[in-house]
């Protein structure tokens, strides 16, 4: 008897009780659709999550001055390091406020960073309308501000006032630029933002440290040398090892990926359970079939059926069984995730590989909870089976 | 078969179902097989059929030996060389009754549509030619025997073994399907039937006597051998 037969034969046996097999086969779907939509909320999550961080900006590396280790940084710290290392390209400094803003009638609270003229390279900014700030405006300490998009619509209505007065804490500023949107980026809008010059942002502030310098790296290759360059400069500068923290875009993406991938695996393994249960199940009702059809083994025997023809007709209703309800689990788990990933706001993350390994380990579960009950039909002796009632 | 016995274990006490019971068949001979009930009557059926091994003694079919085969070449042999059929028919209940002729053939490899072909004819040689696709809830006890004759007889094997064949149907219908088995052995079917009914062993060339798993009344031809 060749494979589709005995396919051919396990269906029907599966078609005479409907219902059960529906069941069986329920358990099976509730199973592998938590494991794709699982496993897909956790890809669409961490690759979110991996987009957010790639949004900072490119082969970025971050300095933050620890303060109570006695860091500081100031902002010719950053023209310093863009002189003796080599690996970098830019670099930027920056201090950051809250105030209110004030536009005609109009106030708005938003976030005013005192930046340099490399901020876009650096960030992967782009200028609208206008332009960005430029090195006389940080050396002449000029009150020039550009506006990101969601200011110009909670502040201007819109409009960009282009060439016109702002007021931020009061003190009137001119809008020489406007960026393009650019989106949110570690859970941040990056476009509720005003970039002054970093000279004016200090004197509002009353200091002359900066709180972060932003550097860049040539390229991704050399990141992780010019990291290790920074942390020795450092080192050498305050005598100890954390007084500046260096992190690159890089760490804080396998960071965060690491804890997305373990968070996906353990969902999955969740899933995985009910994926088990449901193959206990198979194997309960396989068992229980092999009962009742126990006469029907034995006239097939008798009509010259051997214990391997028996073995692969349970053996296939198993698989059947269970790759039917895989398949029918794939595509709830996926429109679940899909629901899920658009009520979370990122996009469905299920891949092929997600799919493909769903089928396989369905069919797997089918396989290997099928063994015994199929074995126990193709080892039952005809003639007890043809007396059986 | 020579010096067969055959006993089991039934609630812990020993059943001696055949005590040294030989008898050859010849080809091509029409067989009856009498006695009450627990004579053993089935057991030595279901050693004729390759269903069961005796205990002691020696089965040859077709000069071969059975007791050595494995349980594949057993099948093989009952796909192929045997055909049986049942007092209470046991044909598959969701099966219709071309697909009940087929099974069979199935397990011998033939491809569907040489399957299909074959187990039609057959079944339109015993007057079901207008039953094909009927299921056998829906055919009357005769019709269902007829249908397990077919799938008995469709792989054309050398014996057809039945148990208590007219055991379930009245007289008439018990008629037509002994009116078949006659015909089949006219044609050179080796037939064994077990039977309760004197009217069945008169259709027989020979008719043997079983009791306490003892034959009696063997009127057996000795020292001819079986097929």
């Amino acid at each position: 008897m060749n494979f589709w037969e005995s396919v051919r034969v396990a269906w029907r046996g599966l078609a005479a009780n409907k219902l059960r097999s529906a069941l069986t086969m329920l358990g099976i779907v509730i199973g592998v659709a938590a494991v794709v939509a699982m496993v897909g909320v956790g890809q669409g999550a961490s690759r979110l999550v991996s987009s957010q961080i790639e949004g900072l900006g490119s082969n970025l590396i971050l300095l933050t001055p620890m303060r109570f280790e006695g860091g500081r940084l100031y902002a010719r710290d950053a023209e310093d390091l863009l002189q003796r290392v080599p690996t970098i390209s830019a670099a930027v400094p920056s201090v950051t406020m809250r105030e209110t803003t004030g536009w005609q009638s109009t106030t708005y609270e938003t976030s005013v960073q005192g930046v340099t003229a490399d901020l876009p390279a650096v960030r992967n900014y782009r200028v609208a309308l206008g332009r960005f700030l430029v090195a006389q405006d940080v050396a002449s300490r000029r009150k020039v501000a550009v506006l990101g998009q969601t200011v110009v619509k909670e502040l201007c209505g819109g409009t960009a006032p282009l060439g016109r007065e702002i007021s931020i804490r009061g003190e009137p500023f001119t809008v020489v630029g406007v960026l393009a949107s650019k989106g949110s980026s570690m859970g941040n809008d990056d476009d509720d933002v005003i970039f002054i010059p970093v000279s004016v942002a200090q004197r509002m502030k009353g200091t002359n440290e900066v709180e972060m310098i932003f550097l860049q790296a040539k390229s991704g290759d050399v990141a992780a040398l010019a990291v290790g360059h920074l942390r020795a400069i450092f080192r050498a500068k305050f005598q100890r090892e954390d007084a500046i923290q260096v992190t690159s875009q890089d760490e804080i993406l396998s960071a965060v990926s690491t804890t997305t991938r373990t968070f996906t695996i353990m969902l999955g393994a969740i899933a995985g359970i009910s994926l088990l249960v449901g193959g206990v199940g198979i194997m309960n009702i396989m068992l229980v079939s092999v009962t009742e059809r126990t006469r029907e083994i034995g006239i097939r025997k008798a009509l010259g059926a051997r214990s391997r023809d028996i073995l692969a007709q349970f053996l296939i209703e198993a698989v059947v069984l269970s790759v039917t309800g895989g398949m029918v689990g794939i595509i709830i788990g996926e429109v679940g995730a899909s629901l899920l990933s658009r009520l979370g706001g990122w996009s469905s993350g299920i891949s092929l590989s997600t799919i493909a390994i769903a089928f396989i380990f369905s069919a797997g579960v089918g396989l290997f909870f099928g063994v015994f009950p199929a074995n126990r039909a193709a080892g039952l002796a005809p003639i007890e089976s043809l007396r059986h009632e | 078969m020579e010096g067969v016995s055959k006993s089991y274990y039934l609630g812990g006490t020993e059943v001696r179902a055949l005590q040294d019971v030989a008898l050859h068949v010849r080809a091509g001979e029409f067989l009856a097989v009498m006695g009450p009930s627990g004579s053993g009557k089935s057991t030595l059926l279901n050693i004729v059929g390759c269903l069961d091994g005796p205990s002691a003694g020696t089965y040859r079919l077709a000069g071969e030996e059975v007791a050595g085969l494995g349980g594949d070449m057993l099948a093989r042999i009952r796909n192929r060389q045997l055909g049986f059929v049942f007092q209470t028919f046991n044909l598959l209940p969701r099966l219709n009754a071309v697909e009940n002729v087929e099974v069979p053939l199935l397990y011998r490899g033939l491809p569907g549509r040489e399957r299909r072909r074959l187990a039609e004819e057959t079944l339109s040689l015993l007057g079901l030619g207008d039953r094909l696709r009927h299921f056998p809830t829906t055919l009357s006890g005769g019709e269902q025997q007829r249908v397990a004759i077919a799938r008995a007889i469709v792989g054309q094997p050398a014996v057809l073994l039945a148990d208590e064949p007219t055991g379930n149907l009245d007289s008439v219908r018990g008629k037509e399907i002994m009116d078949i088995f006659r015909d089949l052995n006219v044609k050179g079917m080796t037939v064994v039937t077990i039977t309760h009914d004197a009217e069945v062993a008169r259709y027989a060339h020979r008719t043997v006597r079983l009791r306490d798993g003892r034959l009696v009344d063997g009127r057996d031809d000795a020292g001819r051998l079986g097929q």
